[in-house]
């Protein structure tokens, strides 16, 4: 018998794999639960056969072989089927006799991942848990120079505006004549960020809509979401709820014919429209809803064919310059609701920001600027697209900030910044620390995902599996099979307790740098961080 | 916690009576720095109502060089009240060679200028001098205008008062501002003494505002050369007043409404709240944070005092028709006119602008819950 069996250059081992399956026979009570619950189904069970020797005590009889039948756990190791280390084996395992283990060294199903010249293609994010907005602490304390405020006790006014600012002196002439004055949202500087309706599975979507109605409804807070490109369900679209919602448009346009036609049918406009020119996870490359997640509904909604890939282009296909693309359309959208409702661009972050911001400081109808660093998620992408593309949020919003600025226009462009913000669970720092760079507010989505609803992504390529519609969770997939796993008022319920509790956090940041009567936005004298370089480039303090 | 005190009287009163105040308060500020704005001026300065006055400290060579800057501007001195301390200086006080109150004479070619160029031609000239004089620390300028001399230096009021021999009968004011400072939040510098002044109004507060970089980003990035300096947190209260007053041509009353707006929730209720909301939203980075109580005077010599939006400094203002104090605590005003009706003092509290005008005859009083001026 030889050792090895037939081998090809991609054949592996469970230990060239990034997560091993740790496997207790003593434990196992053979359930098959988590061989039914494995997204991927990287384990099998299976019989194994066992030899032992057995050598009885005298010459009587002789040394024989005995053979049993075991059946336990066996981890496929094709890259298909590899692990992806989401757990749910363990999870669902009722001795906790299984788990997945995260490989001692770098794994080589990363050289086998294009079977086919398919790179790899997955959802989740950077996998990347460096971040330099969780080193920037915030360090001018106002404690005995003035008494500092009580954060559980004194009142904080919170909120943000969203859409184009008028300067105070043409506001007071516009005022005076009666002329059109630009919309503006007073709206909670935490958004959820755009994550479309396809994306995510329907009871996610609902979960977060009963979430932000019940925020806004019962608890005073202006929280605001963002469709992404999927559409909206026409339910939403007429009823009362719309004003809580930004609707995306997106190089796709995915959705927009059910919106258009419910235009005349809306009982509310919508809190802004933004439009998607680029995403921070994947900048340069348009959304992609892959073929496993067109179901019957997403098609409706989306009027497309099921079951067929859902690229958008890198870009929208009609304009052919930024004056094209981002005035043109900042214009069109606006008069679709009669100059009711702020349009902004959202753009991934890049070195060209600064153009696109430029640009937007001359248009009169550019409500804001969302700016998406390379820290940002995606339901899916190219892994290349993912893990190289992009520029980070910090400098790049500071530097949009500090544009403006000089222009005199800091007030009238709102910057929203987006991309790995509460990467490591440091939401409301991470939020602050961005607000004081310049930042009016910010959008997450990823922390949304694993706060409300217990998405098990990590910065160490945990699960990733976004894109192909088997979400273990029922987060971000199509199959009604695996989204009745995720309870819509338990993901109301958790986005409530989580907008609370950053609202208290945000509140134990500000107060002890003295600030309650409006959100300190770049007020970066209260900045600190420990590199020099950092420090140097966002104009803030050193600190050791 | 800086001391304030402020007093507007019919008759002209020396700056001891300020200085005497600030005394009273005394256990509230270190002696870091005093500092005095005057205007509605008596003594010899009434003959110079409208000719500009320049006022600051001078080294030796400095004087020189103001005496060169200003010839080739074709300034002439009218008249000069310049000072010379004989005594030895009190401890924290520099020893400075000259301290100068100027009275000049108009150049001949700006006769005609509309009152608009030249209040901007004497701001320019006062930056001009400051800025030539931080270069070697040769000049200090605090002010240059008709009807306003301001002094500011280190140490103890009541001494430095005393050093500079401010009892003299040359200087009095029917408008008194006075600030003495505690200095806590920033090192010492000449320039972060209170009162600040610019184009005709002054200002002076207690408190630290916590939202001072993003308001002195806004006011700097206004074009307007005067919106510079900025060695203290609380020049931009002056700085404010004066952009709302000449940039935006809003009178007092909304003062309180661009630096402590009202809530979201109270503008819904406001009778004017479309305006407020508006003016807000465009005034967002000039809302002010932090304790503060504001103490300033206008160009049309009314004084008036506003606090943060909770309140939460002291402030009172009282006295008697012809004579009012304004003063950050009780007791200031106590030592200041101790023979008034203490029923009548007032205590603004957080919606309110409380107001003497230079009649001096009542406490005007506005909130922010009232109906606004016709703005049109």
């Amino acid at each position: 018998m030889e050792s090895v069996g037939h081998i090809t250059p991609s054949t592996l081992s469970a230990k060239d794999l990034p997560w091993q399956i740790v496997w207790s026979k003593d434990k196992c009570t053979l359930c098959g639960r988590c061989t039914a619950v494995c997204p991927v189904r990287a384990i099998d069970l299976g019989p194994h056969r066992k030899r032992a020797l057995s050598v009885p005590a005298g010459l009587e009889s002789r040394p024989a072989n005995l053979f049993s039948i075991y059946h336990g756990i066996d981890q496929r190791t094709d890259p298909a089927h590899a692990c992806v280390g989401c757990a749910m084996c363990t999870l669902v395992c009722p001795n906790g006799a299984i788990a997945p283990v995260r490989s001692d060294e770098i794994d080589k199903l990363r050289f086998h991942v294009n079977q086919n010249g398919e790179p790899r293609r997955r959802g989740g994010r950077r996998n990347n848990p460096d971040s330099v907005l969780d080193k920037i602490k915030f360090v001018r304390i106002s404690m005995l120079t003035d008494p500092a405020l009580d954060a559980g006790r004194h009142e904080f006014e919170l909120r943000t505006l969203l859409g184009r600012v008028l300067p105070p002196e043409e506001m007071l002439k516009v005022s005076r004549e009666q002329g059109w004055m630009p919309p503006v949202r007073e709206i909670y500087p935490l958004i959820i960020g755009s994550m479309s309706f396809g994306a995510l599975s329907p009871n996610m979507w609902e979960g977060l809509q009963m979430g932000v109605a019940y925020l806004n409804e019962e608890l005073g807070m202006p929280v605001r979401m963002c469709t992404g490109e999927g559409g909206c369900p026409p339910r939403l679209l007429q009823s009362r709820f719309l004003k809580y919602v930004i609707l995306q448009i997106a190089s796709g346009y995915f959705g927009w014919d059910e919106i258009i036609h419910s235009l005349p049918a809306m009982k509310e406009d919508p809190c802004a429209i933004e439009i998607k020119y680029g995403q921070g996870a994947k900048p340069g490359d348009g959304g992609l809803l892959m073929w496993y997640k067109v179901n019957k509904l997403i098609s409706a909604i989306r009027g497309v064919p099921q079951g067929v890939n859902l690229p958008s282009p890198p870009t929208h296909q009609t304009k052919y310059s930024i004056e094209e693309a981002v005035a043109k359309m900042i214009q069109s959208m606006s008069m679709a609701w009669g100059f009711r409702v702020p349009v902004y661009p959202k753009i991934s972050a890049s070195s060209t920001a600064m153009a696109v911001l430029n640009n937007l400081t001359r248009n009169p109808f550019a409500a804001g600027l969302a700016i998406d660093g390379e820290d940002g998620g995606t339901g899916a992408a190219y892994n290349v697209s993912m893990d190289h593309m992009g520029h980070p949020i910090a400098s790049n919003l500071r530097d949009a900030y500090l544009t403006l600025v000089k222009l005199g226009k800091q007030n009238e462009i709102p910057l929203f910044a987006g991309g790995g913000i509460g990467k490591n669970g440091n939401l409301a720092a991470n939020a602050a620390a961005l607000i004081m760079l310049g930042a009016s507010g910010v959008q997450t989505g990823k922390y949304i995902m694993q706060a409300a609803a217990g998405c098990l992504g990590s910065e160490a390529d945990r699960c990733n599996v976004c894109n192909i519609g088997v979400c273990p969770k029922g987060i971000t997939s199509q199959d009604p099979r695996l989204d009745r796993r995720l309870d819509p008022e338990k993901v109301a319920q958790r986005v409530v307790d989580l907008y609370v509790s950053f609202d208290t956090e945000l509140k134990k940041i500000v107060a002890p740098l003295g600030r309650s009567t409006s959100l300190p936005i770049g007020m970066s004298d209260a900045l600190g961080i420990n590199d020099a370089d950092a420090a140097q480039r966002l104009n803030i303090k050193y600190v050791l | 916690m800086c001391r304030l005190f402020a007093i507007t009287s019919n008759e002209p009163l020396s700056p001891m009576v300020a200085i005497n105040a600030l005394n009273v308060m005394k256990e509230g500020h270190d002696g870091s720095g005093v500092g005095l704005f005057l205007t509605d001026l008596g003594g010899e300065f009434e003959k110079f109502k409208n000719e500009p006055i320049l006022c600051g400290i001078f080294s030796n060579d400095g004087i020189k060089a103001l005496d060169r800057f200003m010839i080739d501007l074709d300034f002439m001195v009218k008249y000069k009240l310049s000072f010379r301390p004989a005594k030895p200086a009190p401890a924290g006080t520099p020893k400075r060679d000259n301290y100068v109150i100027r009275v000049y004479e108009y150049p001949a070619d700006w006769e005609g200028l509309t009152r608009e160029e030249i209040d901007f031609r004497l701001m320019m000239v006062q930056l001009q001098l400051r800025q030539m004089g931080e270069k070697d620390d040769s000049m200090l300028i605090f002010s240059f205008w008709p009807d306003v001399i301001m002094m500011k230096e280190v140490g103890d009021p009541l001494m430095v008062a005393d050093y500079l021999g401010l009892d003299r009968k040359e200087l009095s004011a029917r408008v008194i501002l006075s600030q003495g400072r505690q200095n806590t939040n920033y090192a010492i510098n000449i320039y972060a003494c209170h009162p600040f002044f610019i184009q005709g109004m002054a200002t002076m507060t207690n408190g630290e505002n916590t939202a001072f970089v993003p308001i002195r980003e806004f006011l700097m990035s206004r074009n307007f050369p005067g919106y510079a300096g900025y060695q203290s947190d609380s020049e931009v209260f002056a700085h404010i007043l004066h952009y709302m007053q000449n940039k935006l041509g809003l009178s007092m009353e909304m003062y309180k409404h661009i630096i402590t707006p009202l809530k979201d929730e109270e503008i819904a209720r406001h009778p004017d709240g479309t305006l407020l909301r508006n003016l807000k939203q465009a005034c967002r980075p000039l809302i002010i944070d932090g304790p503060n109580c504001v103490i300033g005077c206008l160009p049309d010599k009314s004084m008036f005092m506003v606090q943060d939006s909770k309140k939460l400094r002291p402030g009172v203002v009282g006295g008697r028709p012809g004579i009012f104090a304004f003063s950050s605590e009780m007791c200031g005003l106590d030592a200041a006119i101790p023979e008034r009706d203490i029923n009548l003092d007032d205590q603004p509290m957080k919606y309110e602008t409380v107001l003497v005008r230079r009649g001096r005859q009542e406490i005007e009083k506005w909130n922010q819950w009232d109906t606004l001026p016709h703005l049109h």
